[in-house]
């Protein structure tokens, strides 16, 4: 599995919904499927599976809005 | 002078900020201009009271040298006995001008915006720590980011990285003229807010309340609402002059407010409510208190969790309100609020209760008026000061 799709896929388990599968640019945060307590556990999760520190004010939820996005962010500072 | 409080203020800032429109039309840069002008704007804010000008120039040493030292810490370590101690050292001067007028007579350590400045502090701190803030800041840049005079006495709360790309970015007369259209039109907005509709809330309804309420239940139930309203439009009122002479200046100043009034629940609120204090204790306590306990694993019921980080935050934002009881009750009615709707969210996303449709967001707009409103009546102290 590539890193997009294992980005997307574990955005499904914390969202608790596979519609980012189904739509991968749906906007997270207006759709009600992340919020603050979410953006935690997943940049936990992200620093825990890729190894990836994402500091928090760096989550700019403009930029980090759709799981396509999320994942671009993360493989540019992979 | 109070800052936007009177025409003779517009009225310096236009003729200050003449020579930033005509630089900025023909497309120069004019930031150099614009740092001239905040240090005469700071001097005419601060003129009445030499009090709180020292102590204004007391508090930025502080901050900077505190800044400062701490960058050049965290460029060769990153210990966290120190981190906590330089928070608590940027946190300081404000704890002790709310503290302070419990024990002494003369406040010398308070002055207008230090609860608004102590953010700015304290977030470059936080963000050195995070790596965000490598290389050493210019010092004039830093000063102008604590100093900026359009937003120093309520905000809105800019973060440092932001503001410096505005400094960074060339603008061209075009765009410069777009701004100044958005700039202009904001202020506009702002004398309809302020001075028009708030202050004929104030003047014909509040301080005629007592003619115009036939019982003490019906006084303080026209005052909770009158007072939520003219809370929002003098609030709304100064930040939109904030920001409008910040978008004068070329620096785009975040927005503090989205149609409040209009949101479906406390959470929602939250997000359109004085935004840029909100989003500040979010990112900078809410999240950083879960993200802490997750790494450490100390509290692992979710719920729980999310629920004491909202009581956190919550009570924090209520205590940096003052230390009067009417603002720190403010803080643990909205903590409950927060649980409470934390549960009804997870009830509801298992149990579908409450669908999603037209009918139900306008019913759940009505409702958090209300409750949003009662809040403000608690803020207003009136349940506390019999008799006003």
């Amino acid at each position: 599995m590539d890193f997009k799709n294992e980005v997307i896929s574990l955005l499904a388990e914390i969202c608790q919904d596979d519609i980012v599968k189904e739509n991968p640019d749906i906007d997270l945060f207006d759709a009600g499927l992340l919020d603050s307590f979410g953006t935690v556990e997943l940049l936990v999760q992200v620093e825990e599976r890729f190894g990836i520190l994402v500091p928090i004010t760096e989550f700019d939820r403009d930029v980090w809005n759709t799981p396509n996005n999320i994942a671009i962010q993360l493989a540019d500072m992979q | 002078m109070t800052p936007y409080g009177s025409f003779t203020f517009f009225f310096i800032l236009a003729v200050l900020l003449a020579p930033t429109v005509i630089l900025g039309l023909k497309g120069k840069r004019f930031h150099t201009y614009n740092m001239f002008v905040s240090i005469i704007a700071l001097g005419i804010i601060f003129s009445s009271s030499i009090n709180q000008a020292v102590a204004l120039i007391v508090f930025t040493i502080w901050q900077v040298v505190l800044i400062k030292v701490y960058i050049a810490y965290r460029k060769k370590n990153n210990g966290n006995t120190i981190f906590y101690f330089a928070v608590i050292l940027s946190i300081l001067p404000l704890v002790l001008s709310k503290m302070l007028p419990y024990f002494s007579v003369v406040n010398f350590v308070g002055f207008l915006g230090i609860s608004y400045l102590t953010f700015k502090g304290t977030q470059l701190i936080m963000e050195t720590r995070d790596g965000l803030i490598k290389k050493d800041l210019p010092l004039s840049r830093l000063l102008y980011y604590i100093l900026f005079f359009p937003t120093i006495s309520s905000g809105p709360i800019d973060r440092y990285r932001r503001f410096d790309k505005d400094l960074e970015v060339g603008i061209s007369g075009e765009q410069y003229q777009l701004l100044l259209y958005e700039g202009l039109n904001k202020i506009f907005l702002g004398f309809l807010y302020k001075f028009i509709i708030g202050y004929s809330i104030n003047h014909f309804f509040i301080t005629n309340l007592r003619f115009i309420a036939h019982s003490h239940f019906e006084h303080q139930l026209y005052y909770m609402y009158a007072y939520s309203l003219y809370l929002f439009f003098d609030f709304a009122g100064y930040s939109a002059f904030a920001i409008g002479v910040s978008y004068i200046m070329g620096i785009k100043s975040p927005e503090n407010f989205n149609k409040p009034f209009l949101s479906r629940n406390i959470k929602d609120f939250w997000n359109r409510w004085h935004m840029s204090l909100s989003f500040w204790f979010r990112d900078y306590v809410y999240m950083r208190f879960v993200f802490w306990m997750t790494k450490k694993k100390w509290i692992k019921n979710r719920n729980l969790l999310s629920n004491l980080g909202y009581i956190l935050l919550f009570l924090l934002m209520g205590i940096w309100h003052g230390l009067e009881v009417q603002y720190i009750i403010y803080g643990v009615y909205h903590a409950l609020l927060m649980v409470a709707y934390n549960s009804f969210e997870r009830f509801n996303k298992k149990h579908k209760w409450w669908p999603q449709n037209k009918v139900t967001h306008i019913i759940a707009i009505i409702i958090t008026f209300h409750v949003i409103c009662f809040g403000f009546y608690i803020f207003s102290g009136q349940l506390f000061h019999k008799g006003v």
